[in-house]
């Protein structure tokens, strides 16, 4: 009976450097041919160190392409993607970011993994149909509820996160402390918008279906609340306003 | 059930890339028709699928996927079928096809296209995914010969009575990559242009030609890697205007997916393609 290799057996040896070329893999002449299986084993991991690099160009640049190669090594080993479509590949990188001990000394870095992902899902999100931004100027505007474009996230950082990725992809130096960022698409480019921390209570509050008005009151004092609404409004951020007809 | 047969220019085309957008919208050149990866068009919208529908008022489009998985043991995922689904209706593809080989294993994706013995065991898998593909789109599909690097002493049948019994089975029709073919020739130490020779070329619906690289195998034997990341090497264009006099013209596709070159490059490429396929002047 000649060997049978199993798909299970051939991708955990694909994957494991340490364990053997299963036996039945042969080249033309019948005999083992681990060299020949290692074509796998690179193009598996070669291929995804590239979709990592791809998708988190400002963790690579902050740590350094040695680093990053050996730090996406681990985890693509760890966290093989779970579906083909690589364009949602390492939204757990993050997470396992903070787990990273050799990362330690770069406290931000898992924040700054959590912004590229972030921007990279809006990247693909679903088209929608911003509110007319002449919405904004009805005197009742405050009362209203909003519903967002499913291009819209946001995120708290304990740093200047939005800084830390310009610098790292060659812009200037940070300066600044925590941010809450909001992630719009105006167009089909997505964009980071920096705001005092605490402005994410807003959005979770409006997400929460509470009146523009009483949302706002869950922010901080510091918010240039024009800033934050011009964001909205240039950023397609709204869908809908509605109003109670009471 | 309608079955949608597939429908190519027989010129040549290229694998589309986002960054040569707006120079294929501004000077094809001499391609005809775009291939794209179904993979990168699955989000729900934005530049990709923008950019797609605008190419796909231009162009015929051939949806070639990398990531189905058609050669797993077990069954096919069938949330990325749907997804297949949704692409194939919201584009109405010139042609779809996909390849022999598998890369999804217990919910992992594992981004490469990895090989399978040929036994009567996995001709009926393959077969059973292949049929559930077609009814499921509607369409038939073509199935891409793998490029390999190894063999597997239990396979039972040679590649081409494998695939031979898959077009019979199933009714789908072939992509017959000159490259792998090449590759594989070499690796395995078989004759390129006697595969062709067997080859059922009358199912043949598209031709692929890309780059290879070139290593050495566990005895300092040449071990071509099918790479996409240069110009087609000189013996594939032999091997390419062998396989066009005897199977007649084909659409015919330039993949270059690493290291990507400028459309002008990329256009040389697509040049010498079309001359192949040009009738030679008396």
């Amino acid at each position: 009976m000649k060997p049978q290799v199993s798909q299970s057996a051939f991708i955990q040896a694909a994957m494991n450097p340490d364990l053997e070329t299963p036996r039945g893999i042969v080249g033309p002449d019948g005999m083992p041919a681990p060299k020949r299986f290692s074509v796998y084993r690179n193009n598996i991991i070669v291929s995804l160190k590239e979709a990592m690099n791809d998708g988190f160009p400002a963790v690579a640049s902050l740590v350094g392409e040695p680093f990053f190669a050996a730090m996406s090594d681990i985890y693509i080993r760890q966290n093989p993607p779970k579906s083909p479509i690589l364009a949602l590949f390492g939204a757990d990188f993050p997470e396992f970011i903070t787990k990273f001990e050799p990362a330690a000394s770069l406290p931000y870095l898992a924040d700054v993994a959590r912004l590229e992902f972030a921007l990279r899902l809006a990247y693909h999100c679903a088209d929608t149909t911003p509110v007319d931004p002449q919405a904004f100027a009805n005197a009742n505007v405050f009362s209203a509820t909003l519903s967002f474009a499913p291009t819209v996230s946001a995120l708290r950082s304990d740093y200047p996160v939005t800084q830390i990725r310009v610098a790292a992809l060659g812009g200037p130096q940070p300066t600044g402390g925590a941010e809450d960022v909001l992630i719009t698409r105006p167009d089909l480019d997505p964009i980071a918008t920096a705001f005092p921390n605490g402005t994410v209570a807003i959005i979770d509050a409006l997400q929460a279906g509470l009146p523009f008005g009483e949302a706002i009151e869950a922010g901080p004092d510091a918010l240039d609340l024009p800033a934050f609404i011009g964001t909205l409004i240039s950023g397609g951020a709204i869908t809908k306003l509605e109003y109670d007809n009471v | 059930m309608m079955r949608r047969i597939n429908s190519l220019p027989k010129g040549v085309g290229v694998g589309y890339k986002p960054q040569h957008f707006s120079d294929i919208l501004n000077d094809p050149a001499p391609v005809t028709w775009l291939e794209i990866h179904a993979e990168n068009y699955m989000g729900a919208g934005g530049r990709p699928l923008a950019q797609l529908r605008a190419l796909s008022d231009k162009f015929p489009i051939s949806v070639h996927g990398v990531g189905l998985s058609i050669g797993s043991e077990g069954r096919l995922d069938p949330d990325h079928l749907a997804r297949l689904k949704h692409l194939n209706t919201w584009l109405e593809p010139a042609s779809f096809s996909e390849h022999l080989a598998w890369s999804t294993h217990d919910m992992g994706f594992y981004n490469d296209l990895l090989p399978l013995p040929y036994t009567e065991t996995t001709l009926k898998t393959v077969c059973d995914h292949i049929d559930e593909v077609q009814d499921s789109l509607g369409r038939q599909m073509l199935l891409e010969n793998p490029s390999s690097y190894l063999a597997f002493s239990e396979s039972s049948m040679d590649e081409i009575s494998f695939l031979r019994e898959v077009t019979t089975r199933t009714g789908c029709g072939l992509l017959l990559d000159v490259n792998n073919v090449f590759v594989s020739a070499t690796n395995l130490q078989m004759d390129a242009r006697a595969y062709i020779d067997a080859f059922p070329l009358d199912k043949v619906g598209e031709i692929h030609l890309g780059g290879h690289d070139e290593d050495e195998d566990d005895h300092g034997a040449p071990l071509l890697i099918d790479s996409h990341g240069r110009e087609v090497a000189d013996p594939v264009w032999t091997l390419y205007a062998h396989t066009i006099e005897k199977g007649g013209v084909k659409p015919t596709l330039i993949e270059w997916d690493t290291d990507v070159p400028d459309w002008s490059v990329l256009v040389d490429e697509a040049k010498r393609a079309v001359a192949h396929l040009s009738p030679v002047p008396a």
